[in-house]
């Protein structure tokens, strides 16, 4: 019984960092149908600032997360402007080959200034205490992390049903031409999802440091992990990534408690029949 | 709107015969030369050369019938692992275990094939990844067969015909190496310039006006994916061959990506572009890499970026870039 408890708690918590860090993958993707291999790129970034600030700058925990969410952002801005928006109109295999390039040249950035090795994150010590919750005791790392994607989760599901920018972006999803010809500011729209999307990669990159550490090497180790959960779940689906997320991550944590060994071949031919099955994902709609 | 004309004019028989010899006469020329003029530096030219046949694969798949895959290390990696178990357990002959590692690869092929040619996109790269992943862990978890993550080593591999045997620095190896590939741009020149390979560029310009006159657009795929993944098994048995060695990594991503950039940097669709990106990259690689692995993945980083924006068509079609700019100005 405590088993099945400790796979649920810990699968969950694995999914929601997935889900934090893919969905803003699942928007850009769904949205501009482009095939970006580099997203994890930003959950690296804000777990690197993340890192400057609180080991080698001492500030706080809260306002470094803060701080590397707004630099993010500010980046992907940056880079949504001068790169991405030319790689929206390339071929599949340009854009393949151009996102490749970014990850590399990132990587090789990030091991230019901080070294290869594994940046650890200063976390208040309140995150390695222990919460009773009655029936059972809960690391209180984990409830952060399941908290805070209820709480994205929650906070995206506002955006997209109850804004008018919701309403926009779910307009440009359905079909950009008619989205364009409407009068709909389509560049503006992507370019706020791209950065929305970079700052959520950046909080689950940092809440997700314990599971998924950051390194230089971050953004190719874990890309096969993103795109997996956004086919899956299908793209430009919320929803869809959300229970993508959440499964895949229970799928991948029971198969490493039950069977050790053979728990990745598993998960990786449970994937590969889906997908031969669903080519769009669960959620996604038919092209 | 204009559709390429598929089909060359039709050329004398001399010609097409040339035109069928052509990359490999220029391959031998080029490793006699390299022989001659680096004769201690011949495992790395090997390692270019095993690099290039399996690019030369890669090309059947991507450049002529336009197929994207991130996997093509998952045929490469158990024609290395045929070869070697092979040499170890049954025959030491090199040819049959060149044979074997083909039919390795091919089999992988044609079961991933099968179901990976169903879908495109992201969901085809997402399988082929997969594909990779679960053979690389089955590598890694059947210790009692591969080896695990020790791999395989200590292959010996007895004389070559039963006449040459593999010296120490690696002359045989290389002879043996080059004339595999020889063999293989002439498979590959026929093919393509067959009825079958000019289906594959059908297919690749339109499937649906393919299949519209008839053709079995999924077939053709599998069997080119199939014919490829021979090639690649074969790729891999010459590397666990020439080294002694088979690990998990011939299973590791970053070779399937290589693969992929090697024959962008060149230009897919034509052999000499596979041949060009591998030389290139090879050289580059070896030279950046002694200096600092990190700086390398900047460079590559930098050359990817720069051909997908500027030279989209690899650096075979920068001659004749130049040539017409030089007409304009």
């Amino acid at each position: 019984m405590s088993l099945i408890l400790s796979i649920a708690v810990d699968g969950i918590a694995y999914g929601m960092i997935l889900f934090m860090i893919s969905v803003g993958l699942s928007i850009t993707m769904g949205l501009m149908r482009i095939i970006n291999l580099a997203h994890g790129a930003f959950a690296l970034l804000g777990g690197a600032v993340v890192h400057l600030l609180t080991t080698r700058m001492e500030v706080a925990f809260i306002p470094a997360l803060l701080v590397a969410v707004f630099a993010v952002v500010l980046i992907a801005v940056l880079l949504e402007r001068v790169l991405f928006r030319q790689i929206y109109g390339f071929t599949e295999l340009g854009q393949v080959l151009a996102t490749i390039g970014i990850v590399f040249i990132m990587i090789a950035s990030i091991n230019f200034f901080l070294g290869s090795t594994i940046l650890p994150i200063g976390v208040p010590a309140m995150f390695t205490t222990s919460v009773d919750l009655g029936f059972r005791t809960l690391p209180f790392h984990r409830l952060v992390v399941i908290v805070s994607g209820l709480l994205v989760l929650g906070g995206l599901w506002l955006l997209m049903e109850r804004t008018r920018f919701g309403i926009y972006l779910r307009a440009a999803v359905d079909n950009r031409a008619a989205a364009a010809s409407l009068g709909i500011n389509t560049p503006y729209v992507y370019l706020v999802a791209f950065a929305i999307g970079a700052g959520l990669a950046a909080v689950g990159g940092v809440l997700g440091a314990e599971l998924l550490p950051i390194e230089a090497y971050y953004p190719l180790r874990y890309m096969v992990l993103f795109l997996i959960v956004v086919s899956v779940g299908g793209l430009g689906s919320i929803s869809g990534s959300f229970f993508a997320s959440i499964g895949l991550g229970i799928l991948d944590t029971a198969g490493r408690y039950l069977l050790p060994g053979i728990g990745t071949i598993f998960f990786f031919v449970a994937i590969a029949v889906l997908l031969a099955l669903r080519p769009n994902g669960l959620m996604g709609k038919a092209q | 709107m204009t559709m390429p004309v598929l089909s060359p004019p039709k050329p004398s028989r001399v010609h097409a015969v040339l035109g069928v010899l052509m990359p490999s006469v220029c391959v031998l020329i080029g490793a006699i030369l390299a022989f001659l003029m680096f004769p201690y530096d011949l495992s790395f030219l090997t390692r270019i050369v095993i690099m290039m046949i399996l690019v030369v694969s890669f090309d059947l798949i991507l450049g002529q019938a336009g197929i994207a895959t991130l996997g093509h290390a998952a045929m490469y990696g158990c024609g290395a692992y045929m070869a070697g178990l092979l040499a170890l357990n049954v025959t030491q002959d090199p040819l049959l275990g060149l044979l074997a590692a083909a039919l390795a690869g091919g089999l992988v092929a044609w079961l991933s094939g099968l179901v990976l040619l169903r879908t495109h996109g992201v969901a085809l790269l997402m399988i082929s990844i997969a594909v990779t992943m679960v053979l690389q862990e089955v590598a890694s978890q059947a210790r009692w067969l591969t080896g695990g993550a020790d791999g395989l080593a200590g292959i010996t591999i007895g004389p070559l015909l039963g006449l040459f045997e593999f010296d120490f620095i690696g002359q045989v190896a290389f002879i043996y190496s080059v004339c595999v590939l020889a063999v293989i741009l002439v498979f590959c020149q026929i093919l393509i310039r067959s009825p079958f390979g000019l289906a594959l560029r059908g297919i690749d310009g339109s499937a649906s006006r393919m299949r519209a006159i008839g053709t079995p657009v999924y077939r053709r795929k599998v069997t080119v994916y199939v014919i490829a993944g021979a090639i690649a098994g074969i790729a891999g048995a010459l590397a666990a061959q020439v080294t002694g060695l088979v690990g998990i990594e011939v299973f590791n991503f970053s070779l399937s990506a290589d693969v992929m950039v090697m024959l962008i940097l060149g230009g897919a669709g034509r052999l000499y572009g596979a041949l060009i990106g591998t030389l290139l990259f090879m050289v580059v690689h070896h030279v950046a890499a002694s200096i600092d692995p990190f700086n390398w993945l900047f460079v590559i980083g930098l050359m990817l970026l720069l051909v997908v924006f500027v030279l989209p068509k690899g650096l075979v079609s920068l001659p004749g870039r130049v040539t017409r700019l030089w007409r304009r100005a």
